[in-house]
């Protein structure tokens, strides 16, 4: 019970896990929030945004399970898989909270930014999704893209403060822009699960989703006095199971109850 | 303390379903109305309170005075003429 469990890596079930594992570690970013947000009302809003977020992850996991056939569920796929078996975007790992345990960098405009960032993507995959060949991922998207809508407004309306806000707000969200920009490279990269997922129907190539998803940020970060800054060649591989360092940390502290009191309910 | 550094008071009014009146149900503190707005729907119907959400700014609203709670409402007290249940009505006008 404690081994640590894999899914098999056919494209359909990989195209799933980028996603679902995507929104359960931003969730687990975000709910770093919790008791610290600035103000009450923005923690409580920080917060209830990780909830939807796990709420997609644990649909989009159970439905990864039941393809794959193991009938592993929700919690033994987020609690017993290791590392090189999370496909997440390599983005959402990094930290975004300045005092987070064992992740020095990151502010409230890395949270807000990320947020936006993350949120826009998002939207438009969820409406892409919600005319999937797969009904159950169809059904998912339908409810999922009402939530990532309001987080995308919701993140979006604190880039446009905080880029229009004071020198000091400015400033850090332009920081925060240079740190999270290389990442965003990944959102977009092309493969075989891609190709696979377009071809059948399941959901779109992330390449397809580039163009208007720069038109979204753009629109909000003319608003907020940012430029859209040009593409690096730096390209992340969260997605291929290969993550940066802050990962391992991540599972570590998001995994142990489960590894330590294997099956435990409270 | 620095109450000039705090963001305003705004009171919130959340309507629980078509048809019926925005109700009372708190404060939070906000920059502005956008913000209240959203900040309103994640701390007042996180648990499906809600389908729309009004908010004031708490300085915008003028009270009576507690001191003239006397004046104003006692005098009320003895005049249950002004309750349509003191008026007997003829039986031919049984369904009202």
């Amino acid at each position: 019970m404690t081994t640590s469990i894999a899914l098999e890596r056919t494209p359909r079930v990989q195209y799933l896990l980028r996603i679902a594992d995507t929104c359960l570690i931003h969730a687990q970013r975000l709910a770093e929030w919790c008791g610290h947000g600035p103000v009450l009302e923005e923690d409580i809003a920080l917060t209830n945004m990780a909830l939807d977020l796990m709420g997609q992850t644990r649909a989009l996991l159970t439905h990864a399970g039941r393809l794959d056939g193991n009938a592993f569920d929700e919690d033994q796929l987020a609690f017993l898989r290791d590392e090189r078996d999370f496909f997440n975007l390599t983005l959402v790992e990094q930290p975004m909270r300045r005092s987070s345990a064992h992740a020095p960098g990151g502010d409230f405009a890395d949270t807000v930014l990320r947020n936006f960032l993350l949120a826009s993507w998002l939207q438009l995959l969820w409406q892409q999704l919600a005319d999937s060949s797969d009904a159950e991922v169809a059904g998912i998207a339908a409810k999922a893209l009402k939530e990532a809508r309001y987080h995308q407004q919701h993140a979006g309306d604190w880039v446009q403060r905080l880029g229009d806000g004071t020198e000091e707000s400015a400033a850090r969200l332009r920081a925060a822009l240079g740190r999270a920009w290389p990442y965003t490279q990944e959102m977009f990269e092309h493969d075989g699960v891609d190709e696979a997922a377009a071809a059948s129907g399941l959901g779109p190539a992330r390449q397809a989703l580039r163009e208007a998803w720069q038109q979204a940020v753009a629109e909000v970060f003319a608003a907020a006095g940012l430029a859209l800054p040009a593409a690096t060649p730096f390209v992340s591989t969260g997605t291929l199971g290969r993550h940066s360092e802050h990962m391992g940390f991540m599972l570590a502290e998001m995994q142990v109850l489960q590894r330590t009191h294997p099956g435990g309910r409270w | 303390m620095s109450t000039e550094r705090e963001w305003p008071l705004w009171e919130v009014f959340v309507r629980p379903k078509a048809g019926l009146d925005h109700k009372h149900c708190g404060s939070l503190h906000a920059t502005d109305a956008a913000m209240a707005v959203q900040l309103a729907r994640e701390v007042y119907t996180r648990r499906q309170e809600g389908t729309s959400v009004w908010v004031v700014k708490s300085s915008d609203i003028t009270a009576s005075d507690p001191g003239d709670k006397a004046m104003y409402f006692d005098p009320m007290e003895d005049k249950v003429y002004r309750h349509p249940t003191f008026y007997e009505l003829p039986d031919s006008v049984n369904h009202m």
